[in-house]
C-alpha cells in the first residue's frame, strides 16, 4: 500500500516541531533552516501552512534532472535525491511547480522530502495531527468527511 | 552540551561586536538564560548604577534547551537592571527570536555602553554588525519589523525591537519580538532605547547538534510531550481557551481585582473571558478568536490569534487593525479590562494590539491607567492633565482615546509613562499605586488568595505572578490543593514555586509546562541535553541559588526587607462582597516564616552560611 503525507493547515499551530524533527532526521541537528518541510505563517490572516513535497507520480523534478540523480523509492513512492549524482544544477527547482525541491548551500545539492524511508518524522512529531501519514487513496478524506457532516447538520459522522 | 559556548559582546559606545567563550563554570552553577545572564549582570554591572545610564548592561540570553525539540524550548530573556523598579529585571519571551539566536550560534548577547546614534544589530550566524537605524527611530515595533524584513529580503529573519513608547521614555516599555511576543515587564525595552539600540535582527542556519546524549534526550522530551498532551490544562484548556481560561474561574472564587483593586469581583468578567472570545459576533459572524498559535517548539500552543470586530468604533476606519494579530492573554485582559472597569472585548483587543505595536507592558499600562482613573474620579486630576479625556472607570471610548494619545506621545503620555508608583506620588496619592518595588500587580488579588501575596511581596523583580505561580496550587490544586485563605504552609509553597520557576526559566522552557510537569519531568530533559549532573536535587538547588543571587543584586542596589511589602489597600481594606468578603492579605503572618525557610535573617538578609550552602 502506498502512503502519503496528509496535511491539514487548519490544525497547524506553527510550532515547528515538524521542522526540527525533519532536520534532526536528515542532518542530526535541530535546525529549521535545513528542514525539508516548511511551515509558513500568514500573520494577518491568522493561518499557518505546513508545506512539503507531495511526491507527484509524474515528478517534474525527476524528469528535469539531467543526471538522473532523482529516483523513485519503490517501497514508499518517494522521489529521492542521490547526493552522489546530484551536481547542484538546480534545474529541478525550476521544474517543480510547487517549489518543494530546494537547493542547499550547506551541501551544494538539492534537498527534498524523502518520506524518511516510510516513517516520516514530521508526522510523528506533529502534536495536533496537522500532518499525518495515511493510505494514499484517502488523502483529503478527513475534509470530505467534515464537508459531508456540514451538509447534514444533524448527522453524527461515524465513518 | 546544548550550550553553543559562545557569547556575543556588543559595545555600543565603541561600535564593536566580539565573540567570547561562555564561562562554563558559571553555566554549571546557573544553567543558562535567566540564571546565567543574571550571574553575568551581577559580575559586570554595579547594582547602584542608573538603569538608563551607559553603565547598565542589557543581556539577551537563551537557555541550553532553547532551540531544541523539547516542548516549549524557544524562550529567551532580557536581563538588565530595570528602570521601573531599580531591581534586577528579567523579562522572558516566547515567539521565535530566541531559538533563532541559538541557531546562529550564540548563547547570549551582552549589550554595553551607549551608541551615539540609533543602530540595530544584524546577526547572520557568526557575523554580527551594527547598522544605522536612524530611518527606524520614531517607528513602531511593527513598522520596524517590516522595514528590517524588507531590507534584508529574508522571510526567516527574526526581529526583536522597541516601539515608540520606549523611545519616549515610558518606564515599562517592552522588547517586542516576532511582532506580538514580548519581553514585557520591568521596562527592559526602555533600557534598550536608552542605549540607542532599536532592534536586533537574527538569522541562524547552524542549528543545534551537540546535545549531550541524543538518544536519552529524544526519549525524555518525547515523554514530556506525552505528559503535556494528556494533561487537562496543557492538553485541552490552554490550547482551546488560552490563559483566558482563568477569567471566569478567578472571578468566581473571589480573586479577581477590579478598578485599581478598589473592588474584588468584576461584573463584566464574562464579557471579556475566553468564552466571550469564542462567541461569533453579530457583524461578520466571526468570533474574536481566529485560532490558537504556538511559540517555537511548543506543543501546548496557548497563544491567541484574534481580530477586532471591523465595525467596532476603535478600528472602523483603520483597516490596518482589522486583520489578525496577537489576542488577549489573561493578564492583559485583566489589566486592560477588569482593572480599568472596561468590559468591551473589542476595545481591549484593540488596545492590546497597540501595546504590541508600540511595545509596552499591558499589565503595568492597564494598572497605571486604572490608578489615573481612580485619581480622576477622586478629582485629583482633571481633563486639564488628561488632554481632555474624561478618564472614568468603565469607559471604553475614554480608554481607547487615552491609549491612542499615549502611543502618539500626547499630553498625558509623559505622566502615564511613569508607571503608577511615580504617577500617584506626583499627584500626592501614593497609596493608590498597586505595586511592589514599583511594579504593578497582575490579575490575582492577594486578599482573596494569600500565598500569591507573599510571592508578590518577595518577588525579585517587583509584583509578578511569573516568579512563583502559587495560583496553580491555591486555585487549581497543582500539584496539591492549598486553601485560598490559609497562611500556614504558604511560605514553603512560595519558596518551592519561586525556586522551581527560576530553574525552568533558566533552561529555556516555558513555565506553563509546570501545570503538567514536575521537576521529575524537567530534570531528565536538561540532564540528557547538558553535561554535568542535572538531577532533580541539583535542579532545585540551582533554582534556589538563582533566586538568592537575584536577591543579593537587589540588596546591593539598596533594597531591604522594607521593600518586601504590599500596598496598604491590600492589607487594610477588606474585600467588600463576594465569596472572599471580609478578607485582607495577612502578609505579616507569612513573611517571617518565609525568611526562615529561605535561611535568611529576621530582617531578610542572606547570611554567610546560606550563601556558602548555595556556593554564592
Amino acid at each position: 500500500m502506498q502512503k502519503s503525507l496528509n496535511i491539514d493547515p487548519g490544525k497547524c499551530t506553527g510550532c515547528l516541531q515538524c521542522e526540527m524533527a525533519c532536520s534532526y532526521e536528515h542532518t542530526g541537528t535541530f535546525n529549521p533552516s535545513r528542514s525539508y518541510i516548511k511551515v509558513f505563517t500568514f500573520h494577518h490572516e491568522g493561518r499557518f501552512a505546513p508545506y512539503t513535497c507531495t511526491q507527484c507520480d509524474e515528478a517534474w523534478c525527476m524528469r528535469a534532472c539531467p543526471v538522473d540523480a532523482i529516483t523513485v523509492d519503490m517501497a514508499t513512492g518517494a522521489k529521492v535525491v542521490h547526493d552522489d549524482k546530484c551536481v547542484g544544477c538546480k534545474v529541478c527547482t525550476i521544474a517543480c511547480p510547487f517549489g518543494t525541491i530546494n537547493y542547499s548551500q550547506a551541501t551544494g545539492k538539492v534537498v527534498k522530502c524523502d518520506l524518511c524511508g516510510g516513517d516520516p518524522q514530521c508526522a510523528a512529531a506533529c502534536p495536533t495531527d496537522a500532518i499525518t501519514y495515511v493510505d494514499a487513496d484517502w488523502t483529503g478524506y478527513d475534509r470530505m468527511l467534515a464537508s459531508a457532516a456540514k451538509s447534514l447538520p444533524s448527522a453524527e459522522a461515524t465513518a | 552540551m546544548s550550550w553553543t559556548r559562545k557569547i556575543l559582546r556588543v559595545n555600543l559606545s565603541k561600535g564593536s561586536c566580539t565573540s567570547e567563550p561562555l564561562n562554563m563554570e558559571w553555566a554549571n552553577l546557573y544553567l543558562g538564560q535567566r540564571g546565567l545572564a543574571s550571574k553575568y549582570l551581577s559580575e559586570e554591572v554595579d547594582p547602584t548604577c542608573d538603569p538608563l545610564g551607559p553603565d547598565n548592561k542589557m543581556i539577551m540570553a537563551t537557555g541550553p534547551l532553547t532551540g531544541t525539540m523539547a516542548s516549549t524550548a524557544g524562550r529567551y530573556s532580557v536581563i538588565t537592571k530595570g528602570p521601573l523598579t531599580g531591581a534586577i529585571a528579567c523579562s522572558n519571551s516566547g515567539g521565535f527570536f530566541g531559538a533563532e539566536l541559538k541557531f546562529a550560534g550564540w548563547d547570549m548577547v551582552i549589550f554595553e555602553g551607549k551608541s551615539d546614534k540609533p543602530v540595530y544589530l544584524l546577526i547572520q550566524d557568526d557575523n554580527a554588525e551594527l547598522k544605522s537605524a536612524e530611518h527606524m527611530w520614531g517607528k513602531t515595533a511593527w513598522e520596524t519589523d517590516d522595514i528590517i524584513h524588507a531590507t534584508h529580503q529574508d522571510p526567516q529573519m527574526r526581529v526583536a525591537c522597541i516601539g515608540r513608547t520606549a523611545e519616549n521614555g515610558c518606564l515599562y516599555a517592552a522588547v517586542m519580538n516576532d511582532k506580538h511576543r514580548a519581553a514585557g515587564r520591568s521596562g527592559v525595552g526602555t533600557v534598550m532605547a536608552s542605549k540607542n539600540l532599536k532592534a536586533v535582527a537574527v538569522r541562524g542556519t547552524q542549528g543545534i547538534g551537540n546535545v549531550d546524549d541524543a538518544e536519552a534526550f529524544m526519549s525524555a522530551t518525547g515523554d514530556g510531550k506525552a505528559v503535556l498532551a494528556e494533561n487537562a490544562v496543557t492538553g485541552q484548556g490552554l490550547p482551546a481557551y488560552g490563559t483566558q481560561v482563568l477569567m471566569n474561574v478567578i472571578n468566581g472564587i473571589g480573586g479577581l481585582p477590579a478598578r485599581n483593586m478598589r473592588d474584588v469581583g468584576f461584573e463584566g468578567a464574562e464579557n471579556i473571558s475566553a468564552e466571550a472570545m469564542a462567541e461569533p459576533r453579530k457583524s461578520d459572524g466571526k468570533p474574536n478568536l481566529t485560532t490558537n498559535g504556538a511559540c517555537f517548539g511548543c506543543t501546548i500552543a496557548c497563544g491567541r490569534i484574534s481580530t477586532v470586530d471591523p465595525t467596532h468604533f476603535s478600528v472602523k476606519d483603520k483597516p490596518q487593525y482589522q486583520g489578525n494579530s496577537g489576542g488577549l492573554e489573561y493578564e492583559a485582559a485583566w489589566a486592560l479590562g477588569a482593572d480599568t472597569g472596561v468590559d468591551d472585548l473589542d476595545a481591549l483587543t484593540y488596545v492590546n494590539f497597540l501595546c504590541n505595536e508600540d511595545g509596552m507592558d499591558p499589565i503595568t499600562y492597564g494598572a497605571t491607567v486604572a490608578a489615573a482613573m481612580e485619581m480622576f474620579e477622586d478629582g485629583v486630576i482633571t481633563t486639564k492633565e488628561t488632554g481632555g479625556v474624561e478618564l472614568r472607570f468603565g469607559d471604553a471610548k475614554a480608554f481607547v482615546a487615552i491609549t491612542e494619545q499615549f502611543v502618539n506621545g500626547g499630553d498625558f503620555s509623559a505622566d502615564l509613562g511613569l508607571g503608577s508608583k511615580r504617577l500617584t506620588e506626583k499627584y500626592g496619592k501614593p497609596d493608590l499605586s498597586m505595586t511592589v518595588k514599583g511594579q504593578e500587580f497582575p490579575a490575582y488579588d492577594p486578599r482573596g488568595i494569600q500565598g500569591i501575596g507573599l510571592n508578590y511581596a518577595t518577588s525579585n523583580r517587583g509584583a509578578c505572578h511569573l516568579r512563583g505561580y502559587t495560583i496553580a496550587s491555591e486555585v487549581l490544586g497543582i500539584p496539591v490543593k492549598t486553601e485560598l485563605n490559609d497562611t500556614d504552609g504558604k511560605p514553603e509553597l512560595v519558596k518551592a514555586f519561586q525556586d522551581a520557576t527560576a530553574l525552568v526559566d533558566s533552561a529555556g522552557l516555558c513555565i506553563f509546562t509546570t501545570f503538567a510537569w514536575g521537576m521529575d519531568n524537567i530534570a531528565p530533559q536538561i540532564d540528557a541535553a547538558c553535561e554535568g549532573d542535572w538531577s532533580v536535587e541539583n535542579c532545585l538547588e540551582t533554582g534556589e541559588r538563582i533566586w538568592n543571587m537575584e536577591r543579593l543584586f537587589n540588596e546591593a542596589a539598596g533594597f531591604t526587607a522594607d521593600d518586601d511589602k504590599l500596598p496598604k489597600r491590600l492589607l487594610e481594606e477588606a474585600i467588600k462582597d463576594g465569596p472572599t468578603k471580609g478578607q485582607v492579605n495577612r502578609l505579616g503572618e507569612m513573611l517571617p516564616k518565609y525568611y526562615e525557610v529561605r535561611g535568611w535573617t529576621a530582617d531578610g538578609k542572606i547570611p554567610k552560611e546560606t550563601r556558602q550552602r548555595l556556593s554564592l
